[in-house]
């Protein structure tokens, strides 16, 4: 039995063509067939000890979902997923599968793994299509919760929070919620429907969102808990773009990853000018830094006419951090990898407009802390392209603005609030916190499960008093 | 939805809304600025706080008629409706007992500088004011900043009002005088302030002046507004608006101003298209 399981292929995701694709925003990945589902499905042997479950953040019971979708029962897998997880269609499309659920995944041992994330996603997708979300009416349990971010732990924490009766505010500081779904990544790789779509299903809890609120501007996490609330999680990501400090870096066609994104992605630059706000590309981009922001960079601005896109990393391909399936689509659309260089300087012309970037050769040395080989730079190897565009893609820090603004919050070197890994309890009683403002930017899942863990822990706490 | 109670025009392309914002006017502070987003398709515009009024829960937005986005904005009326409306963003303005301060505000600047000025001068401060504009048309708050201040000058570059001159013109004329103020603000143009902090460092008198960079989220996000300050790059939606004229690196700043030329343009162009109905379109509301 189990061998013809192996025997089916695992099913390739259908793509748009990659040469229609880098001239349109449509998403990339079309999804599953309902064929393709089943016959995916088939590969799974819904293990009695699965492996699978150790990899996932949030302990999704993968075979049990599994399972459903070979009985063709999608409401019930649909269910199953969402006992542990509220943003499947989020998390089947942008979980780094490879890294967690399907590396552990017994068939890949022999062949390659089930596909987990695309029948997550197939069955998130069924979902909108045909099912609707039902809400379970709980007993309140009169406690107020603040959230203090939209992106995926405060949306996790919301909604865990509110099936246990909890009434909960999120407060986000720009004009749609979201967070990093809808600023950063971009419309191609997470459609903002679908995020759109699973932020009401989370309202549909009776979650409440308010926009347009900056705590620790409109009101401090002090002021919160002396006001309403009696608890407050802080989730407010890695929003501090990092540059790299080197000279020429504020002429105009510098941008930072964040600024390059939100403006396409938030404000929508690449309808500029029916939306208003403006996008500038030019015809060569240089993206600086190789993680996942680096490739939605690059791969943005193609679509945005650039005839020319670069990654620039200082190390080699295999070191780049970003996930191999968009390295993939990335080089597949026509973005080049320009390795083991990095820039030294930017250049600009008289008007204060990017012109060249220099740039210096490196090469790999002993491992570094990370454990991947350290680049080394090679004396003298600087030479000179021409480049419209610089886009500072080198990771993101934590936005000081709460941690500011509340004294007795304690954070690291880095400027992370510090944060029980377990519960997400802070150093101040009643505040907790998770996601990339613990950990430095990491990724959507890992910052949903802490989450969860969070949200168990302020319930704890809550219903102790 | 943040609805406009009052509307008045100022000057001729100068525009002043009291838009009611209840939990925004409570917290904010002189020297802080909002961002809002006119309607779905619309910029985020970041616009420094002119006034507020706590007990009604109005904010006072006083702006000018430079692009697009604001003549969009000028075109809304009382009992309209701005889509999103999102502060106090920013550091508030360092007000204490300075002595003798000179508040100077050229062109639309002279609204962020009247609450500042008014704050000075309730801090206990002697406050001397200059402020400025093309002509007497477009000056503004004049009464306001007379009411605020303990000597209040007023310059025109054509002299239809006060004096003929530049804001420097005047303040060079106060610094020559024995007595030297402690503290000098300064908010308009980036010439004008550039202008003034040129003029008062060779008298190490400490200017602030507040930056109106590009930005785009306003809290720390994006690094659009990012200018050199002394040593340091800073962002001036959260490390400041307001830094040392001494320390801000003019050019960068100037330069930096420059970024979307071309696309103002566009979206002009295509405004004037619209608005002069050379096209067949609904105008939009």
């Amino acid at each position: 039995m189990s061998k013809e399981k192996i025997k089916v292929d695992r099913q390739e995701m259908p793509l748009q063509d990659a040469a229609a694709r880098s001239k349109n925003f449509n998403e990339v990945s079309l999804g599953y067939t309902l064929e393709q589902a089943l016959l995916e499905a088939s590969r799974c042997l819904t293990c009695k000890k699965p492996q699978c479950i150790e990899g996932c953040p949030v302990d999704v019971e993968i075979p049990s979902f599994i399972k459903f979708i070979q009985e063709e029962n999608f409401q019930s897998a649909i269910n199953k997923i969402k006992e542990k997880n509220n943003l499947p269609a989020i998390c089947g499309r942008v979980c780094p599968q490879e890294n967690q659920c399907e590396k552990y995944c017994i068939i890949g041992k022999k062949s390659k793994p089930v596909a987990i994330g695309r029948l997550e996603r197939f069955a998130a997708d069924w979902e909108m299509k045909h099912g609707d979300t039902k809400s379970n009416p709980v007993e309140p349990t009169g406690k107020k919760v603040a959230v203090v971010g939209s992106g995926p732990s405060g949306l996790t924490v919301a909604a865990d929070l509110a099936m246990l009766g909890h009434e909960v505010t999120v407060m986000e500081a720009l004009h749609i919620p979201g967070g990093v779904l809808v600023y950063g990544i971009p419309e191609f790789r997470l459609p903002k429907a679908i995020v759109q779509r699973e932020i009401d299903s989370i309202k549909k809890l009776g979650v409440t969102v308010k926009t347009n609120a900056v705590v620790g501007k409109i009101n401090t996490v002090d002021e919160l808990l002396n006001g309403d609330y009696d608890a407050v999680f802080i989730g407010t990501g890695a929003g501090l773009p990092y540059f790299m400090d080197i000279p020429g870096e504020n002429y105009n066609g510098v941008y930072s990853a964040n600024e390059f994104l939100t403006r396409n992605n938030l404000m929508k630059g690449y309808l500029f000018p029916e939306y208003m706000t403006p996008i500038k590309i030019g015809e060569k981009v240089a993206v600086i830094g190789a993680g996942n922001v680096a490739m939605d960079s690059a791969r943005t601005a193609l679509r945005l006419g650039a005839k020319e896109c670069y990654i620039v990393y200082r190390r080699s391909e295999n070191e780049m951090p970003a996930r191999k399936e968009e390295i993939e689509h990335a080089v597949e659309e026509g973005v080049q990898l320009q390795l083991l260089t990095s820039p030294v300087e930017i250049i600009g012309d008289e008007s204060g407009r990017v012109k060249a970037l220099i740039c210096q050769r490196f090469e790999l040395g002993e491992p570094d802390e990370s454990g991947r080989r350290s680049p080394v730079a090679i004396p003298g190897s600087e030479y000179e392209m021409e480049m419209d565009t610089v886009i500072m893609a080198l990771g993101q820090g934590p936005n000081p603005l709460i941690s500011q603004t509340t004294p007795d919050l304690q954070t690291n070197k880095r400027g992370n609030i510090a944060a029980d890994e377990a519960t997400g309890q802070t150093s101040k009683p009643g505040v907790f916190a998770g996601g990339d403002i613990v950990t430095g930017a990491a990724t959507v899942i890992k910052a949903m499960g802490a989450g969860k863990k969070a949200a168990k822990a302020i319930h704890e706490y809550l219903t102790a008093n | 939805m943040f609805q406009i109670i009052k509307k008045e025009i100022l000057a001729p392309s100068i525009k002043l809304f009291n838009v009611s914002a209840p939990e925004i006017a409570a917290k904010a502070q002189p020297g802080q600025f909002i961002i809002l987003r006119i309607d779905e398709k619309g910029e985020r515009i970041p616009l420094t706080i002119a006034d507020f009024d706590r007990e009604k829960g109005l904010l006072t937005l006083i702006f000018q008629e430079v692009g697009r986005s604001t003549k969009e904005l000028g075109e809304l009326n009382e009992g309209d409706s701005i889509l999103d409306l999102v502060g106090p963003l920013g550091m508030p303005s360092d007000i204490e007992k300075f002595g003798r301060v000179i508040c100077v505000g050229g062109g639309v600047g002279v609204a962020p500088v009247y609450p500042i000025t008014r704050a000075m001068k309730q801090a206990g401060n002697e406050v001397i004011s200059i402020i400025g504009a093309r002509n007497g048309e477009s000056l503004i708050l004049e009464q306001e900043m007379q009411k605020v201040s303990d000597q209040l000058y007023v310059v025109t570059d054509d002299g239809s009002a006060g004096m003929k001159g530049f804001v420097t013109t005047k303040l060079q004329e106060i610094l020559a005088e024995e007595k030297k103020p402690d503290l000098i603000v300064a908010i308009g143009p980036l010439v004008m302030m550039q202008a003034v902090s040129e003029l008062t460092r060779p008298y190490g008198i400490k200017t602030v002046v507040s930056l109106n960079s590009i930005m785009v989220d306003g809290t720390g996000m994006c690094g659009a507004c990012r200018v050199p300050v002394g040593s340091k790059t800073q962002f001036a939606c959260v490390d400041g608006p307001e830094f040392d004229g001494h320390q801000v690196d003019w050019a960068v700043a100037a330069m930096r101003a420059r970024m979307f030329t071309d696309e103002e343009k566009i979206a002009m162009d295509r405004y004037h298209h619209h608005a002069g109905g050379e096209c067949q379109c609904q105008k939009k509301k």
